[in-house]
């Protein structure tokens, strides 16, 4: 038996409605409630706060689990969109068309990848249409472009030469990035196909290249020391996967 | 992730994957409330949901003795507090009009609690719904949030306090009005 003496402690009314309170302390702290109104209607109101809190959400528990948390759903679901081993990634583009990693996390906690590659998607839709003001810098000013992004940006940023995929340099633009600023650099083939190249900050510690479609757009993400790259064009696997191999190659040849 | 899962295993040793998988199916509901009550809205709630149950079967091969229903709570929580940290920069949305003062009974009442629970910080929020909605204990909180039972009694004391003024201060208000 403890002694009843003992204040009750604010640490000992809390254990007290959670259950957590010694046994041979509950008389003592009943007895207090008794005599300090003050406490007891602050317990009471805690009780009142449960009660609540049950009546709001316990409604839940009823409704019927959602497809998408099937257990045996999540079971298959993992692996389609976690792809491939680092540097052979070029080959490793995830299979099975539109229904990408990107469809599947969209609403919820978007993991770096994406957010950087749905940035550089919507930038890539909003820019490719323009037929005046495509870009800011336009490709002429290669030098003064490269320039004006690198320290803009904080990495070296090089237009890669897209002439042997028969793609012609437009120009590029600054855009602000999830994680400051973004370099984007736009190419434009001859049927007037455009691909763009963009690239942000991203703290993403894998190297391996990811494919995506969402609407008639296809994007490639992949990374490098920090800086996360985006190829966007039109969602012809094949020929987005030639354009980011050249691209990739170039930087890896600058890099090392 | 892994290093978690090898300790379990080591200390309570394997469970068959059907029962792992049983014991994960059985949470679900209640991981649902939880969510649902953390992030106040349905589809986040879920999201939240479905990136846990991914986390927890892709660490089902180790596995993974042990407490199940803890485990999944701190992956959920661990999870929602990286969505909030990434949400921080992202304008955030309010209904222009969610008070509705002729709202009658218990449907104004449940308003009111979910909004003085979205007034509180996050660790408080979790540690009022994971002990007064969930019923776990002090020690159970403690370790899904990676701190001392002290610091989650200090929280919850702190959540309590907030929410009984916050949902008085509203009844104060519309008192004002009527």
């Amino acid at each position: 038996m403890t002694d009843p003496k003992i204040p009750v402690t604010e640490d000992e009314l809390h254990a007290y409605v959670d259950n957590e309170l010694p046994a041979e302390r509950r008389g003592d702290v009943e007895a207090w409630l008794t005599a300090h109104p003050d406490d007891g209607e602050r317990v009471q109101s805690w009780r009142t706060m449960a009660e609540m809190l049950h009546a709001r959400y316990d409604s839940v528990l009823d409704e019927a689990v959602p497809k998408r948390l099937e257990i045996e759903q999540l079971v298959q679901r993992p692996r389609r969109w976690l792809y491939g081993a680092a540097a052979a990634a070029l080959v490793a583009f995830a299979a099975g068309g539109s229904a990408g990693w990107i469809a599947h996390g969209q609403a919820s906690t978007p993991s770096a990848i994406q957010t950087l590659t749905l940035e550089a998607m919507d930038a890539h839709k909003l820019y490719v249409v323009e037929v005046r003001h495509p870009v800011e810098v336009p490709g002429s000013e290669r030098a003064h472009l490269q320039q004006w992004l690198t320290k803009r940006c904080g990495w070296i940023v090089r237009a890669p030469e897209l002439d042997g995929s028969g793609l012609k340099l437009i120009g590029g633009r600054l855009l602000p990035g999830p994680n400051g600023p973004a370099s984007f650099m736009m190419y434009e083939g001859p049927s007037g196909e455009r691909f763009t190249f963009y690239a942000a900050k991203a703290k993403v510690d894998t190297a391996q290249m990811r494919f995506t479609t969402a609407e008639n757009s296809g994007a490639v993400f992949w990374s490098d020391d920090g800086v996360g790259y985006v190829v966007s064009g039109p969602a012809d696997k094949e020929r987005l996967k030639q354009v980011a191999r050249l691209i990739y190659d170039q930087m890896d040849k600058k890099s090392g | 992730m892994l290093d978690e899962a090898r300790e379990r295993f080591l200390k309570f040793g394997p469970l068959s994957m059907t029962a792992f998988r049983q014991s994960v199916e059985a949470m679900i509901p209640a991981l649902r409330r939880y969510a649902r009550a953390l992030a106040r809205d349905a589809d986040i709630a879920d999201d939240l949901v479905q990136d846990t149950l991914v986390r927890a079967l892709r660490s089902e091969k180790l596995f993974l003795g042990g407490d199940v229903r803890s485990w999944l709570y701190t992956i959920l929580t661990n999870l929602n507090k990286n969505r909030r940290r990434s949400l921080a920069r992202r304008p955030q949305f309010m209904p222009l009009l969610d008070n509705n003062p002729d709202a009658s009974g218990t449907e104004a009442e449940g308003r009111d609690i979910a909004r003085a629970l979205s007034t509180l910080v996050e660790e408080q929020r979790a540690v009022l719904l994971l002990v007064m909605l969930e019923g776990l204990s002090y020690r159970e909180v403690a370790d899904i949030q990676g701190v001392p039972i002290g610091t989650v009694m200090s929280r919850l004391a702190r959540a309590r306090a907030h929410v009984k003024a916050s949902l008085e201060g509203e009844r104060a208000a519309l008192r004002r009005v009527k």
